[in-house]
């Protein structure tokens, strides 16, 4: 009542105390450092409590947010100021608008289920309470990145989540694979964080402010032209995309991304959906006038641009590698990369709108499919993330896990009526509609490829006959060893169990190597399978939100202010109006793409001979058909793997592993070597000979001095400070005196 | 102007500084009284900083700040290193620059 008399004038409660969001985990941080170890459950508590309170005020911002937009299109700043320099002020507070509103609920909610979920999955860890620690304050780096005010706060939170992100990929760090994957993944997102440095500089130049919003900040002033040169602006977009390339893992610096999946799955979860990896397409979108107009995005006669390019070979570059993997977690994290890809070329061909509503239909099936992978691995296949060894046949045995596997599956192939379609297919038809026709097609490509790598995934993991772990029995060591796609991610049983999880022997039996378990896979506790329905849920449902057959925009009215550009004439073009036959040639491929890989998975997988788990029931069926028909299925195979694989997947994505492997590193470490050459050659000529002449010089000058001073020498430290302090006395004194 | 209540609470940390510095035993009490010596030289910039109104003031005082949090990181790592090697921080006991 008066309430409501009031909204149609202030402000809501939620949107003037959205600050309290990341204030409140950066706040359980500290607490479960120094009080976590001596809480009943380790610190867990108050995580989740603070993610959960979060979460509240993030629902609550966004509902006002919503009722809210109607009366204006105005951001809700609140700032303090921070530091200030001469004339320079940096504040540091909240910058509330559609895209920081949206950012702020999906954080908090996925935050906060992944950590409910890590109670479960990390039960047990020897570092239980940093694992906490770390991830309410990666929670709390990226909630602060995302209400940033200006580039400041900005760079804060994202240097926050890089240093979380180190902490938590490499939270096993006892393997040295995984410390090496931290570090890999530290190192090549500061490469792109260089970027960041530089271009928030330069922003500074160009502008001479670094607030985002307000009628003075970099948006408006991008989007009036009131800048003096257009080729700093292009430059300034540039050094800030290669920031973005580093965080959202793009071509060529995705290469860390595959390589985090050495953290626990909770945080490859967190890292792939919501934060982390999204930062880098956020920052796109966050300032996009200054990337729309410094690289003429939308410019007729234009048919490319550095971030739909980039985009567009990470869509299809990470999409072939996902056919390579045997790691369930490492196909999820090529997707990840593939699907950056198109958020990426969403925003390079002007479709701002559904490249953020792909962030936030992303984050839900995304996470969800990751969360599914460590359900698989935690109760399912004994730690083990290997598809082709450890699982198959699964479906039956967890069912919760399976159905939400296939609802997010179908989000993420954009299977129409599933969150993923109403995003991706819309980033895809604006691709078209903005005269982009190579980037058309490059996301028809991807879309193809999504779906037919998701059916071998889905395919290998619940269908078939159950193996390894999966059949609840447990291969010798020898058979972990040969493993081709030896990945970092695998601990072997052993290792994990008793590094990792060292608690998982007290409720689950000692494993008997080569040796049936007496135990079964079973759907795992409602710690994990509670998060996966909800998120599948809303992998289903979400993006109704923005649904464009059924002309329902409310997302697109929320969000539309934060754009920093006006629609149509002068700023962005209108989202194309949604026409079935323009979604046809996407639907028909990822149709094709499905049938095509089950096909190939089919007479693929099923009949590995090598496999002691041979598919029985096909088998039988062949015997019926008789033995020459057994020899024809050979033919078959030889004609699959031999023939088509080898011919067509395996070069092409061996080729791009191998540029990845070789290339790329290559071109790393002969920076690194050439360094070192020029530092030796340095040693040798320059240091030897020049620099060590003039020190040995003044050496023997100086040791004449010294015999002289000898008697000071005491080597009593107090008595050197009270000597230069008594020197700094009696030269003020003699300074005063001449003064004066 | 309150410039002089500052110069005086400058003054008086700057004692208190070096009278740690000359007589503490313990070398992380030392480190800690350079610290504060540093701090002192920090208020009387920011103080003449405020007087004058331009800012080279605020910008040496950055500067030290982030100098003295690089020198407390070396100090602090040799005297990690010497407690593990001597068992001991008392820096009479180093007298090992003894001419």
């Amino acid at each position: 009542m008066f309430a409501e008399a009031e909204a149609t004038h202030a402000v809501g409660w939620f949107l003037e105390h959205a600050w309290l969001i990341p204030v409140i985990p950066a706040v359980a941080f500290f607490l479960i450092i120094f009080f976590g170890k001596k809480m009943p459950r380790g610190g867990s508590e108050i995580g989740i409590a603070a993610m959960f309170a979060s979460f509240v005020i993030a629902a609550g911002t966004t509902y006002q947010w919503t009722q809210w937009t109607h009366h204006s299109e105005e951001a809700i700043d609140k700032t303090l100021t921070w530091w200030s320099s001469g004339p320079l002020k940096f504040a540091i507070g909240q910058h509330i608008d559609g895209l920081a509103v949206m950012a702020l609920v999906l954080v908090a909610f996925i935050s906060t289920l992944v950590q409910i979920y890590s109670t479960e999955y990390v039960r047990g860890d020897r570092r239980y309470t940093h694992f906490f620690a770390s991830l309410t304050l990666f929670s709390a780096g990226m909630l602060t990145m995302v209400l940033a005010p200006n580039m400041v706060q900005f760079v804060l939170g994202w240097e926050i989540m890089g240093l979380c992100s180190f902490m938590l990929i490499g939270h096993w760090w006892e393997e040295e694979a995984n410390a090496r994957a931290a570090l890999k993944a530290f190192f090549t997102v500061r490469t792109g964080d260089m970027g960041l440095l530089v271009g928030t500089a330069m922003l500074l130049a160009v502008f001479g402010t670094l607030d985002i919003g307000g009628e003075h900040g970099i948006n408006a002033m991008a989007a009036a032209g009131e800048f003096d040169s257009k080729s700093m602006l292009m430059w300034t977009a540039i050094a800030l995309f290669i920031a973005a390339i580093g965080k959202s893992g793009q071509f060529p610096l995705h290469t860390w991304l595959p390589d985090a999946m050495a953290g626990p799955t909770p945080v490859s979860s967190l890292l792939h959906s919501s934060t982390m990896v999204v930062a880098g397409v956020f920052l796109v979108a966050r300032i996009y006038p200054v990337f729309h107009i410094g690289l003429d995005i939308n410019v007729a006669g234009h048919h490319f641009n550095f971030i739909a390019v980039i985009g567009g070979i990470t869509i299809l570059i990470a999409a072939g590698l996902a056919f390579v993997q045997n790691d369930i977690k490492k196909v999820l994290a090529y997707s990840t990369v593939s699907q950056l890809g198109y958020m990426m070329m969403g925003l390079g061909v002007g479709a701002w709108m559904p490249a953020v509503f792909h962030i936030f239909t992303h984050a839900f099936f995304k996470c969800c499919l990751f969360l599914c992978a460590g359900s698989i691995a935690h109760t399912g296949s004994h730690h083990s993330f290997d598809m082709k060894t450890d699982m198959g046949g699964l479906r039956k045995k967890m069912p919760v896990t399976f159905v939400t596997w296939v609802i997010s599956t179908a989000a993420l192939c954009g299977v129409p009526f599933f969150s993923g379609f109403f995003s991706k297919d819309e980033i895809i038809d604006s691709a078209h509609a903005n005269d982009y026709t190579v980037f058309w097609i490059v996301g028809l490509i991807g879309a193809f490829m999504t779906t037919a790598y998701m059916t071998r995934a889905t395919y290998l993991t619940f269908f078939g006959k159950a193996r390894g772990g999966a059949a609840h029995f447990v291969d010798g060591h020898e058979d972990h060893s040969h493993d081709e796609a030896a990945d970092e991610v695998h601990h072997d049983i052993d290792g994990h169990d008793t590094h990792a999880h060292p608690a998982h022997d007290d409720h689950h039996a000692p494993l008997n190597h080569g040796k049936p378990l007496p135990f079964a896979p079973d759907d795992s506790p409602w710690q994990i399978t509670a998060p996966l329905i909800l998120l599948s849920f809303l992998a289903l449902v979400s993006g109704y939100l923005n649904a464009a057959p059924f002309h329902w925009h409310s997302f697109e009215h929320w969000l539309e202010s934060s754009i920093g550009l006006p629609l149509g004439e002068g700023g962005i073009p209108e989202p194309p109006t949604f026409e079935w036959v323009n979604a046809l040639p996407s639907v028909v491929l990822v149709l094709a793409g499905f049938a095509v890989s089950l096909f190939l998975s089919k007479k693929v997988f099923f009949n590995d001979e090598k496999s002691p788990f041979k598919g029985l029931t096909e088998r039988n069926a062949l015997l019926g058909a008789g033995h020459k028909f057994l020899v024809n299925k050979y033919y078959l195979d030889a004609l699959y793997e031999g023939v088509i694989v080898k011919a067509i997947a395996h070069p092409i994505a061996k080729a791009a592993y191998w540029v990845n492997q070789n290339v790329l590193d290559g071109v790393v470490n002969g920076v690194g070597i050439t360094g070192r050459r020029t530092g030796e050659w340095m040693y040798r000529n320059v240091d030897q000979r020049v620099v060590d002449g003039v020190v040995n010089g003044s050496g023997a000058t100086a040791r004449g001095a010294g015999g002289a001073l000898q008697p000071v020498q005491s080597g009593k430290v107090s008595m050197y400070g009270a000597l230069l302090f008594g020197a700094a006395a009696v030269g003020a004194l003699v300074l005063v005196l001449v003064n004066s | 102007m309150l410039l002089n209540q500052f110069l005086i609470l400058g003054a008086l940390l700057f004692c208190m500084g070096v009278y740690g510095v000359l007589t503490r035993k313990n070398a992380v009490m030392v480190l800690l009284s350079i610290e504060l010596i540093l701090n002192s030289v920090n208020i009387n910039l920011l103080a003449f900083d405020a007087m004058t109104g331009n800012s080279d003031g605020n910008v040496f005082a950055l500067f030290i700040i982030a100098v003295a949090a690089a020198e407390v990181g070396v100090g602090l790592a040799m005297v990690l290193l010497i407690f593990r090697n001597r068992k001991n921080i008392s820096l009479d006991d180093l007298s090992e620059m003894k001419g």
